[in-house]
Parts: structure tokens; sequence; C-alpha cells
């Protein structure tokens, strides 16, 4: 089965067909052409192409095609033969640590040094102690291809010997011998197989380098190596003698590295690095809901307008919008939150407002206003000055959100010598003064660290700090809290209450945890499969009229939440951006659900004075609320299963997979 | 509050950190260095009295006597018992003596001092060129082909890379000596004599290690290229180039020199092959030569030189790494 899935490939087919080429020639070249290759002619020495000889003649007139075919029997044998030397030896000084345990360390330790010298350096070292000729040049290449696999077993064997089944059978008194064979060479046995493939292939070449330099094969045996030797003397008279078995060996080199390459792709051991790509089903178009805020007139105040955001993705199967519809308007100073469960689009609104969402990712809208300056035409310099001195980021993480290489004064510093007219100079006493201003203490040191020197805390801090740099004028921050400590968590969310209550700064806070935007923000968007589905004064949350809001509020544990019950969580799994239906998106989660909830999608509506719901039923009483609260645990692991796959096709979600738990951890601890 | 609380204790953890940053590493990488001088000085050692048999009667033939071969091995002291003989050559390799050449009679250390050079200056302008071909050109692909784009690129790139990495780099000189030294007559064919001498055993040294780098910087910079600081980076709206340059580039380099060490040192040894094609009067053609001639004392010496080498490079990558990337602390493997 597995053999039929490398064969599907393009690369497995290539790599068979070599494979099988290469290994037929070694197979029945010695059978059909053995003794003609052997066939002396005096007259036709040292000659160059003719019909007869199509790559020439040697020294001794024989025929050099012939020979070269020939030669393949003996060069793939030799690679073969000293694989199977090194990955032996290199299999027994791999699981000896886990034989012997603490005797088993000076191997470790010998291979760790031993693994650091050249290939081709040991093989040197060991021709040397077995003589020449092709028995000691097959012990050489072996040998000094050990050390490497040494080290793959020894990566493997520990890789396995950690997990739990191995674990168990050890407590279970299964001795050291009956777990390496019953268990843990089983689960190395693909990637060690694989790796030697590949391993062949450089033998391949190692034992052609051997002959070559006339430590390896002797006459008046013949392999690759040897015949490009013999070659090179006469370069001037007939280069093909010299090349073509050169070629060859690049060939059946290819074929095993190719063939560990399929194999190894297929089987999954080594994926090389590229975008995961998964089937998705072909959505309905959105239907661009009208701008609802179109007719009221721009505030003076306005500091951020969004008409019908829409970010689309391309899926194998059409597009996919993650984001459909967005309105939005945050005046000066104002503290606006987005909350969704991950895969909703709210990270992903957040990123397109702020310019940041990269191709394949299409924004699209039909306004989007920062500072009153069109951020979808115009002149995209002045954009990004706009941009880089009055708008601030704050990002999830900040363990990953500093670069690592570079010390945190230069980074806040760059801000300002990039878009002000600072001096290197004065920019870094600006970054020193700006992380005094985020309470961070001894700036002046700090500024010199690296971010690995910073606590998270610390770290979110410098990066509002970082924000602060120039005037800001609104901060987007994308689940600023959701990485840190919930102790940590307080001083972050002061820090930029203060902010915005010195400066008049907007906000806009996208989180999924109901109660810090409950606690920050002004007014609350709720967000469900790309869309606001409520909008609503954060400091009446209890009223809301959505069932979807509705659900998050009573997934929140208080102080009366019986922690004897399993934490209750929004029943159901969110929607896969890729698949919406055609009604409601959260009409299969709904207890209000009815026909027509399938079938018509509804608008944000108000539904009075400061509330607008999108729903055919908002503000009816919930069937039931209580039962369905108490979900059952299964639910939770199904729904961050979920979260996974909408994580990955937005693209911009990170860390969804631990959002929707941390609405729990968070409160139990 | 609570910023003022936790404070002192993390100023307290991180006081003195560059110092014994690198206090820790001279400590653990030259205790590494140490032990691995050691097995390679051992190696060589033991390296003539692991030859099965006989090795003084195999270098002098069968014809010889008896007696001079008996003379012979009593001149290179393999008649003492095994650890005098350690003891003797420790005690040689700190005066500097590497024993006498059985086949020209001269010092060891003299013939390695004067063919030094060739293959140093061989090994470190081919490692130069490698760089420079394959950091521009992998740093350059990754932002052409990120995100899915530039699929053609890609495959051409990749499959270019592959192929050039497969051919050994004596081939390439075979193929070097044939196009530019018989055919187009533009270079020399062997030897070391003026610059453009050096053009094609360059070029067959660093063309397949420049090709393996230049795949390793793309993956690699493709990696860092989607990390959280970059997209800081452009959420300060920084140019594009100082992006890459300035916040990538760092980064993908670190994560790859490891196995630049590694190239480098794959490719001290290379030097033996592509010496013997271009008859460079290296080390290379000296110790295959000397193989050849069971010529021992000299192999011992030159296998002691290469191996020193390789120790080298591998802890200068280790000092780079420290010094570019700050969070390591040189991991023991």
């Amino acid at each position: 089965m597995k053999t039929r899935r490398i064969l599907r490939t393009p690369l497995g087919i290539a790599a068979t067909t070599l494979m099988a080429l290469v290994l037929l020639t070694a197979i029945f070249a010695p059978i059909l052409w053995g003794d003609a290759a052997e066939v002396v002619d005096t007259d036709d020495l040292l000659a160059g192409p003719s019909p007869e000889h199509p790559i020439g003649t040697d020294n001794l007139g024989r025929d050099l095609l012939l020979r070269v075919l020939v030669a393949t029997r003996l060069s793939v044998f030799l690679a073969i033969a000293a694989t199977v030397i090194a990955v032996v030896a290199g299999l027994i000084l791999g699981v000896l640590p886990l034989l012997l345990g603490r005797a088993g360390k000076p191997a470790t330790w010998l291979v760790g040094i031993a693994v650091a010298f050249p290939g081709l350096l040991l093989a040197l070292f060991f021709a040397v102690i077995f003589g020449s000729g092709w028995q000691g040049a097959v012990l050489a290449v072996g040998f000094a291809g050990a050390p490497s696999f040494a080290r793959l077993c020894q990566t493997l064997v520990s890789a396995v010997a950690a997990r739990d089944f191995v674990a168990a059978a050890r407590v279970g008194g299964v001795g050291r011998l009956r777990v390496l064979t019953r268990h843990i060479l089983p689960n190395i046995g693909e990637p060690l197989i694989v790796n030697a493939t590949i391993g062949a292939g450089g033998a391949l070449l190692a034992f052609a380098g051997l002959s070559f330099l006339g430590l390896g094969v002797q006459p008046p045996e013949y392999d690759w190596g040897r015949l490009m030797m013999d070659g090179l003397a006469g370069i001037y008279i007939n280069p093909l003698a010299a090349l073509a078995p050169g070629i060859a060996v690049v060939i059946a080199g290819l074929a095993f590295n190719l063939v560990g390459e399929a194999a190894a792709r297929s089987l999954g051991i080594e994926v090389g690095a590229g975008p995961v790509r998964r089937l998705v089903r072909r959505m309905p178009q959105p239907s661009a809901s009208p701008a609802i805020d179109a007719s009221e007139p721009e505030h003076a105040d306005t500091v951020l307008d969004v008409q019908n955001l829409r970010v689309s993705f391309p899926g194998p199967d059409g597009e996919i919008t993650p984001v459909r519809g967005v309105n939005l308007r945050i005046r000066r100073g104002e503290a606006v939150g987005i909350v969704g469960e991950s895969g909703s689009g709210k990270s992903l609104t957040a990123l397109s407002i702020a310019q940041l969402v990269e191709h394949p990712g299409e924004v699209e809208a039909d306004g989007l206003r920062f500072l009153g300056e069109d951020l979808l035409h115009g002149d995209e310099a002045s954009h990004r000055k706009l941009l880089g001195t009055s708008l601030a980021m704050v990002f999830q993480d900040p363990m990953t959100s500093f670069n690592p290489t570079k010390r945190m004064g230069s980074q806040l510093a760059e801000v300002a010598s990039q878009h002000g007219d600072s001096s290197k100079r004065d920019a870094l006493a600006r970054a020193v003064e700006r992380l005094g201003a985020v309470r961070i203490t001894d700036p002046e040191r700090r500024a010199r660290q690296y971010p690995h020197e910073f606590s998270g805390g610390m770290r979110q801090r410098a990066m509002i700090g970082m924000g602060l740099m120039a005037a800001p004028q609104l901060i987007i921050a994308d689940e600023p809290t959701t990485a840190l400590d919930v102790t940590v968590q307080q001083q972050v969310l002061n820090l930029l209450e203060s902010i915005r209550r010195r400066d008049d700064v907007a906000l806009l806070l996208i989180s999924h945890d109901v109660s810090v935007v409950a606690e920050v923000c002004d007014r609350v968007l709720v967000m469900y499969a790309g869309r606001i589905v409520e909008e609503l004064p954060a400091d009446r949350l209890q009223e809301a009229a959505h069932p979807y809001t509705r659900a998050l509020l009573a997934a929140v544990p208080d102080m009366q939440t019986d922690l004897n019950r399993p934490l209750a969580t929004v029943p159901g799994r969110p929607i896969d951006p890729a698949q919406l239906p055609h009604g409601c998106a959260y009409a299969a989660r709904c207890p209000l659900a009815d026909a027509h909830c399938r079938t018509a999608d509804p608008e944000l509506t108000p539904v009075r004075d400061d509330f607008r719901a999108a729903c055919w039923h908002a503000g009816e009483p919930l069937p039931n609320l209580a039962a369905d609260a108490a979900a059952d645990p299964f639910e939770t692991a199904e729904q961050v299963e979920a979260d996974q796959v909408g994580a990955e096709q937005a693209g911009a979600e990170q860390f969804g997979a631990a959002e929707s738990i941390d609405v729990v951890v968070e409160v139990q601890s | 509050m609570t910023a003022a609380a936790t404070a002192p204790a993390e100023s307290v953890r991180s006081a003195n950190r560059p110092q014994s940053r690198w206090l820790g590493f001279t400590l653990r990488r030259g205790g590494r260095l140490l032990a691995s001088l050691w097995v390679l000085i051992t190696a060589s050692f033991l390296m003539i009295h692991l030859i099965p048999g006989d090795p003084i009667r195999a270098a002098m033939g069968p014809t010889a006597s008896a007696e001079i071969v008996e003379s012979r091995r009593e001149a290179l002291g393999l008649n003492d018992p095994l650890l005098l003989q350690y003891w003797n050559y420790l005690q040689g390799l700190f005066t500097g003596d590497l024993g006498t050449s059985i086949g020209s009679q001269l010092p060891v250390i003299d013939t390695i001092a004067q063919r030094l050079p060739a293959t140093a200056s061989l090994a470190v302008l081919a490692f130069l060129v490698a760089i420079l071909i394959a950091i521009p050109l992998g740093v350059a692909v990754a932002v052409a082909t990120r995100r899915d784009r530039g699929r053609n690129l890609e495959l051409g790139f990749t499959g270019s890379s592959v192929l050039m990495s497969s051919i050994p780099d004596f081939l390439l000189g075979v193929a070097g000596v044939w196009i530019f030294g018989v055919t187009l007559g533009w270079l020399p064919v062997a030897g070391r004599s003026g610059p453009e001498s050096y053009i094609m055993p360059v070029l067959a040294l660093s063309i397949g290690p420049a090709a393996v780098l230049a795949r390793i910087v793309r993956v690699e910079m493709l990696g860092v290229l989607e990390s959280d600081f970059v997209r800081t980076a452009r959420a300060k709206r920084l140019p594009a180039w100082r992006i890459y340059l300035n916040h990538a580039l760092p980064n993908a380099v670190t994560a790859s020199l490891t196995l630049r060490g590694l190239l480098l040192s794959a490719l001290v040894a290379g030097t033996v092959l592509v010496e013997n094609v271009f008859a460079w009067p290296g080390l290379g053609s000296t110790i295959v030569q000397a193989i050849q001639t069971k010529d021992y004392p000299l192999v011992q010496g030159i296998v002691l030189v290469y191996g020193l080498g390789v120790l080298i490079i591998n802890t200068v990558v280790d000092a780079i790494l420290v010094t570019l990337d700050p969070r390591t602390t040189v991991a023991e493997d």
C-alpha cells in the first residue's frame, strides 16, 4: 500500500523508473556483455568514438560503453554492501545507550565526535587500515558512514523510547533487549530504511571517489570510479572515457536519492516546508451585506471607518472567504472589542485593517479609511508612513513577536528612525524612554538586552512601548493577553487602559475572552463565521439578543459556577469558513433555529437603542439553556480539532487551537 | 504594583548574562574540542597499529630482506611497548615532530608546511564562493517563491539544485578540464600557477555545496518569513529589503550555520579528490600518493592536519553561532 503511495507522485514514478533501469543494468549487463567488455583489440587502442565503439576504447582497445554498463553491477553492489555495513554498525552503536544504560554513554560520546568529521576523511582513514582493493574499500566506506547512521539511530531510538507504550512496557518489567526488538526496532525501521536508501547514493559517490583516487577497486576488476581514473589520463584524446562513467555515477546516485526522497515524502518522514493544502468544498458566494453605516455622516473624530470588509483566500475548490462583510467605525479614544471563537475571522479582520494580510489573501472593502485616508487607494509610501506612525499593533504571542537576534532597544528605535527624522542615537534614547513609560524598570539596561532576557509580560509591555514610539491614534491588540499568565494579563490590560485615557487613543481589542473585552471596552462586536452577528454596549452584555452571544456569555464561569460539573462550552463546533450554509451560519448550533433560519441569512439590524443583531429570533427566550450549557466533555476535544482546521485555513488565526480551552483553563487557575 | 514586585527577581536572573554566556560556551565547547582532539590524535596514532598483518613488510614489498624490515621497524619505534610508543607520539606532537617520511626521508612537518597553503587557499576560496552564491540565491528564490508564488521558478530551482548537488565534485572537475581546459583552452588543465589556475578547482569544489546551501537558505528563509517577528517588522512598516535582509536573514542564517560547518568540513575533504583531478600540489594529492606507497608517517601527519582543520572549523562555526544568536548556549550533542 505504501509502495503504491510512492508510485502515485511524479517524483515517485521518475525515481522508481530510474532505479529499475539501474538495477536491471546491474543484473543483466555483466551476463549480456561481460565477455565482450573484455575483448582486447590491439588495433584500436585509446580510440575516440566510432560506429563500433560509441564512446571509444581504453588502452587495451576494450569497448568503453560496454565496460561502463558492465561496471554497473560492481559499483551498485559495492555501494549497497557498504551501506549495509554502515547501517548495521550504526544500529549497534545507536542502540548501545538503550541496552547498556549508563555504560553505553561512551558510544554516544564517540559518535558525537566522529560525526563531526566528513565521511570522505573517515573513508581515507579506514582505507589506510583496510588496504586498497574492493574489500578494503567496502569496509572503509561502510565504517565511514557508520557515525551518521549511529546518530540517526540514537535520535530515533530515544524518540520512540520516550513514548508511553515503551515506558509502560519497561515499567511492566519487560527486559531491555525485548523492548528493543519488540517495541523500538519495528518503529524505527521505516525512517532507517529511507535514510539508508539515500545513504546508498552517498556510498556510491564515495566509492567512485575512492576508486578514482586508486584506493578502491583494483585492476583487473573495474567500477565507475576506476574507469574515470583511467579515462582522466586520456582526456585530451577522448574526454568521453572519463565523462561517461561519471554520468553513470550521477544517474545511479540520483536514482537512490530520489527513491529515498520519494519514500520519505509519501511516508511523511521528513516533509519539506510548504503550505498545507486541504480539500475545501466550494462555498456559496457571500451576499455582500449593505453598508449599514453608510448613510450616517462621518464624524471628524472618526479614527477608523471600515465598510463591507471582505478577506478571501484561494482554496483548491474555489475561494474561501473567512471575513465576509464587516462594518466597523471607531471614534477617537473609543475602545471596541471583537469577540468570537477561533475561526470566526476576528484576527483576520484586525490584520486586514492593518494592511498586513499577505498573498494569497485578498482584502476587499467598500471603504477602508484610517484617519480620513483611504487605505485602499492612493500612494503606498504615504500610507506606509501614516500606518507606521499612527497605528500600533500588539500581537498575541510576545514570545515570538520580537526578533530574537536583535536587541530590544534597536527593535523599538527602528520605528522612529524609519518614519521620523531622528538620528539613530535620538531614536534609541526615545526607545529607552518609551520602555520606561511602559513601566519597565532600568530601561537603559533593558534596551541593550535581547528578547529572550525579558519575561512574557515585559515583552508584551515592550511591544506596547514599540507602538508608542510615534504618536498612535489607534492600537490594534490581537489577543494581547492570551499567551500571558493571569496575573500578568491584568498589568497589560491596565497599561492599555491608561494609555487610552491619557492620550485619547482608540483601541481595537480582539479576544476570545468575553470577560476581558467587557472589562476594557466600551462597545463589543461579536463575530461568527466572518460576520458581525451582534453589536452591543460592553456594560450591558447580559442583555444580549443573539443566541450565540448568549451562549458565549453562558460559557464564562463566575463565582457561582459549580466547579464539580463540567465547565460550559458553546455547544457544537465552529463553522468551517469553506462550508458555509445558505442560511444563518449559526443555525446548526442554535437552539432557536427553524426552517427559515436555514434558508435565509439574517442581516445586522437594530434591536433597540444601542443594540444590533443579525438574528431572526433576536431576544427570544432560549429553551433549556442550562441543559445545553453543560455540554459533554468530548465536545471540547471536538471543538479544538475544529479550531485547528479553522486556524489552518484562515492562515492568520494562530494558536487558535488553544483558545477554546483557554476559557476554561484561565478561570480555573 | 505587580510590575515592581517581579522586576527585582528578573534583574537578578539576567544579571551578567553576556559574560556567563561566553564563559559557559568556552568551558563546554573547549571541553568538547579537547575530547575531539584526543580522539583524533589517538586514532591517527592507532592507525598504523590497526592495519592487519605487518604494515612495514607490506610497505617494503615481499622482496625486502627481513633485516631491512626489522631495522625499519626499529627506526619507527614499532618494537617498543604500545604505551611507550603512544607517549613518544604525544611528545613528538608537542615538539612539532610528526616523524619522518619513509619515501622522501624528509620530516613530515616540512612536507605539510610546504603543501598546506595550496590546500587551505583552495578550501577557503571555495567556501567563500559557495557562500556568495548560495545566500543571495537562496534569499532571492525564497522571496520570489514564498506563499505559493513563482511555482515554475521553485520547480526549476529545486530541480537544478538537486541535480547540481548530486554531481560529485571530481566529475565537475573532469568536465571542467574537458570544456575549459581541453576544448576551449581558456584555463590551465592542471597545476597551481596563477590566479586563473584557481578558477576551475574552486568552482568544482563550490558548486555542489552552493546548491545544497542555497536550498537550505531558501527553506530557512521561507520559515523565518512566516514567523511572528517578521509580521511585527511588517507592522512597523519597514521597507521590504529591510525586512528581508535585516530581520529575516540573520535568523535564517543562524539556523543553517551548523549545516554550513558540516559543508565546509566536507569541502575540506573534497579537496582530496579535486586536487587529484587537477594535479594540485596540496595535501590531497600528497596523502593519496602516501597511502599508495604506504608511507605511514606521512599519512598519519596529513590525517591529523585534516582532522584538526575540521575541528577548528566546527569550533569557529559554534563561536559565530553564539555571537549571532544570543539564545544559543551550544547544545550538547
